[in-house]
């Protein structure tokens, strides 16, 4: 059971602000019903251009609905420069505090917030747009959207960037990059903290190689595929040629060839030695391996 | 408030039986049953008591009974124990609605070079026994697969399964957490070669847990050590825990025509009540083959952890698969292998009844449904566009 405050059961059981402003100025809409959380966020202003009100709707857990709803309270009365300044941080301390992973919640509300005003001053689409180079493409986070968490909240692992905007929540292929993220951002304080890589360098014995390939792609490239209902399987290593098969939805995926191929190559390469390559094993895969759509 | 405690899955009350049964072994007969002394040897008589309880519910013989001390620990004594009984085979078959006690260990021994099948699940819940049957070969060790379902309360057609897997000579595993008690086994009778079995599904405390291994079986210990429950499971025994899990068999023998027909009864109620009142909802998993106490709804729209606190506030008890309440950012593996679409995923609710619930509790929450669901789609942006 999550522990919340007790002002976030408040602002849950008892939300404020509920519905969509009519004939609304600024409309903002983030996430998903895949993503498991959603917000609608319609305001109204003055004639003075302050927000004289400021609607939600919103789908998920207690902690999206309360959020919501303070966010709706707390730009209430403000100017949009004003309102512009509440950051994720400010909708997390006036419920005083959310549980660590939940604090995406509070992040969400900050982006409809600014997907409203945007929608009010360019007039245009009133969804999030998204902005920079798509990094978790599970939860399709940008680069741009985890720098900014990671500096608005001074982050520094890939398990609290997870928490706050839900990048690498999913098959976890996008660790390495966020890892990088954090350490241009966060510079010398966390280089010391990355996952030193299995060694590498030496000449291999044949055994040495074919162990280090083995722990490579259970470590590097299984946990990704998995996730997918995939699978891979190391087949043979004869001097730099490294056979692998690719199993359940993996195998029948038709792009197999094109992306897992590289990817399984690319982490072989970096961790193991720059003269592998990788060749697809497609005979050994058996009939009985087909899903069931 | 009086709690309505509707997550028996999860875990069960004591049995007020079963607490009285054990009390005495905590401050007065607190001797260890391998003692020489008169004073621990009694409850040595205890423990082989508790042994006949738990195999009369089962259907087999008192010897083919280990004590553990849980359902995760007799999983893995399962697993490792057969792989390391047959160690020039490497292949295992499971499949991907596993509870984790089964699938993480699975997906462990890959990282040691066993080759893993996990098999997939239909719309229903249910397995291809075609692709079963072409998996298996001269290379597989062991199939691990569940008899009953604990998010959807499905069962699988094990008796089926086994006759196919053991009449090749591979060994077959089976977590009979949640069957355990709801519906009636007879294992002499059966091929299954192991069941994993939880006390505190059925009754009993925390802290016990049985594995059945049929004679003959090979498989080796898994923790070492002493020579208890004849050197196949070292450790002294949780004499409390295991006395408790005695009666509690003997009780759950006694209750299971109830399971299967009051118990069922109510939920059948609760079901089609609440498929009835609350619009754009769904049952997830095989309604035919199921357990008697299980139910697992899908509400379209709306997300489960907001659920569960509504029926918290009325002091209802459940569950869900929503990726809000696992921890997780993903709803549950069971509904994604089911291709449940996330929308639903995100929204389902389990309710897991027990003889300790009432018609008047079942009677309460359906009341209260109807005006949750509702209450959270007035908040959810997706409900206008979608259905108005």
């Amino acid at each position: 059971m999550w522990e919340y405050t007790e002002k976030l059961k408040d602002h849950f059981f008892n939300p404020r602000n509920v519905g969509e402003v009519e004939d609304a100025d600024g409309v903002g809409e983030v996430g998903s019903l895949a993503c498991g959380d959603a917000l609608k966020l319609t305001f109204k202003l003055d004639k003075n251009g302050r927000i004289k009100d400021a609607k939600f709707k919103t789908f998920g857990c207690a902690s999206a609905i309360a959020t919501s709803s303070v966010l709706t309270e707390l730009i209430k009365g403000k100017t949009l420069d004003e309102a512009m300044q509440v950051t994720n941080k400010d909708i997390a301390d006036y419920l005083g505090g959310l549980p660590e992973q939940k604090m995406h919640c509070s992040v969400m509300g900050r982006e409809a917030l600014e997907a409203a005003v945007d929608n009010y001053r360019g007039g245009g689409t009133t969804k999030h747009e998204l902005e920079g180079r798509v990094v978790c493409t599970c939860f399709g986070v940008t680069d741009q959207e985890i720098e900014r968490v990671i500096r608005e909240n001074d982050l520094t692992s890939v398990e609290q960037v997870t928490n706050y905007c839900k990048a690498g929540g999913g098959c976890g292929g996008c660790h390495g990059e966020i890892e990088k993220i954090i350490e241009a951002v966060q510079g010398e304080r966390v280089k010391e903290q990355a996952v030193t890589p299995p060694r590498k360098g030496k000449k291999l014995t044949t055994i040495q190689k074919i162990q280090l390939v083995q722990q490579t792609i259970n470590e590097q490239v299984r946990p990704a595929l998995r996730t997918h209902g995939g699978n891979i399987e190391l087949v043979d290593v004869e001097g730099n040629k490294v056979t692998v098969a690719f199993r359940g939805m993996c195998a029948q995926c038709k792009l197999a060839e094109y992306t897992m191929k590289d990817v399984v190559e690319a982490k072989l390469r970096e961790f193991v030695s720059g003269d592998l390559y990788v060749e697809e094993d497609t005979d050994s895969v058996d009939e009985g391996h087909e899903h069931r759509g | 408030m009086k709690e309505i405690y509707f997550d028996n899955n999860a875990t069960t009350r004591v049995a007020d039986e079963v607490f009285e049964e054990m009390q005495p072994y905590f401050c007065r007969l607190y001797g260890n049953p391998s003692s020489m002394h008169t004073f621990g040897g009694q409850v040595g008589v205890k423990i082989r008591e508790a042994r006949e309880q738990v195999a009369r519910l089962l259907g087999c013989d008192p010897s083919e009974i280990i004590f553990t001390s849980c359902g995760t620990e007799s999983d893995s004594t399962a697993i490792h124990g057969t792989l390391a009984a047959v160690p020039h085979r490497r292949k295992v078959i499971t499949t991907r609605v596993e509870h984790p006690a089964v699938l993480t260990v699975c997906r462990e021994l890959e990282s040691h070079g066993y080759h893993v099948v996990e098999l997939g699940v239909d719309k229903l819940g249910r397995l291809d026994l075609n692709e079963l049957e072409s998996e298996l070969d001269d290379d597989t060790a062991l199939v691990t697969i569940m008899y009953a379902n604990n998010e959807t309360g499905v069962v699988f057609p094990i008796e089926q399964i086994a006759e196919m897997v053991t009449s090749r000579g591979i060994t077959l595993h089976t977590d009979g957490v949640q069957i355990a008690g709801k519906m009636p086994l007879n294992l002499s009778e059966s091929p299954i070669n192991l069941l994993s079995l939880s006390g505190h599904k059925l009754h009993a405390p925390k802290g016990a847990g049985v594995l059945y291994v049929k004679k003959g079986t090979r498989i080796a210990p898994f923790l070492l050590g002493g020579h208890q429950e004849g050197g196949r499971r070292a450790g002294t025994e949780n004499v409390p825990g295991i006395i408790a899990l005695g009666k509690a068999c003997e009780l759950a023998a006694e209750h299971m025509k109830e399971e299967n027909t009051r118990v069922k009864r109510l939920r059948d109620k609760l079901e089609s009540a609440i498929l009835k009142s609350c619009p754009d909802s769904r049952v997830n998993g095989d309604r035919e083959h199921r357990l008697p106490n299980t139910t697992n709804i899908s509400f379209e729209y709306v997300e489960g952890e907001a659920i569960l606190l509504l029926l918290d506030r009325y002091g209802i008890c459940a569950s869900s698969g929503s990726a809000c309440t696992s921890g997780s950012l993903e709803p549950s593996h069971v509904l994604r292998a089911m291709g449940v679409p996330f929308t639903a995923a995100h929204g389902s609710i389990r309710f897991s009844l027990s003889r300790y619930n009432t018609e008047d509790q079942v009677d309460f929450t359906i009341a209260k449904m109807p005006e949750i669901i509702e209450r959270l789609r007035e908040l959810s942006p997706f409900v206008q566009a979608a259905t108005r």
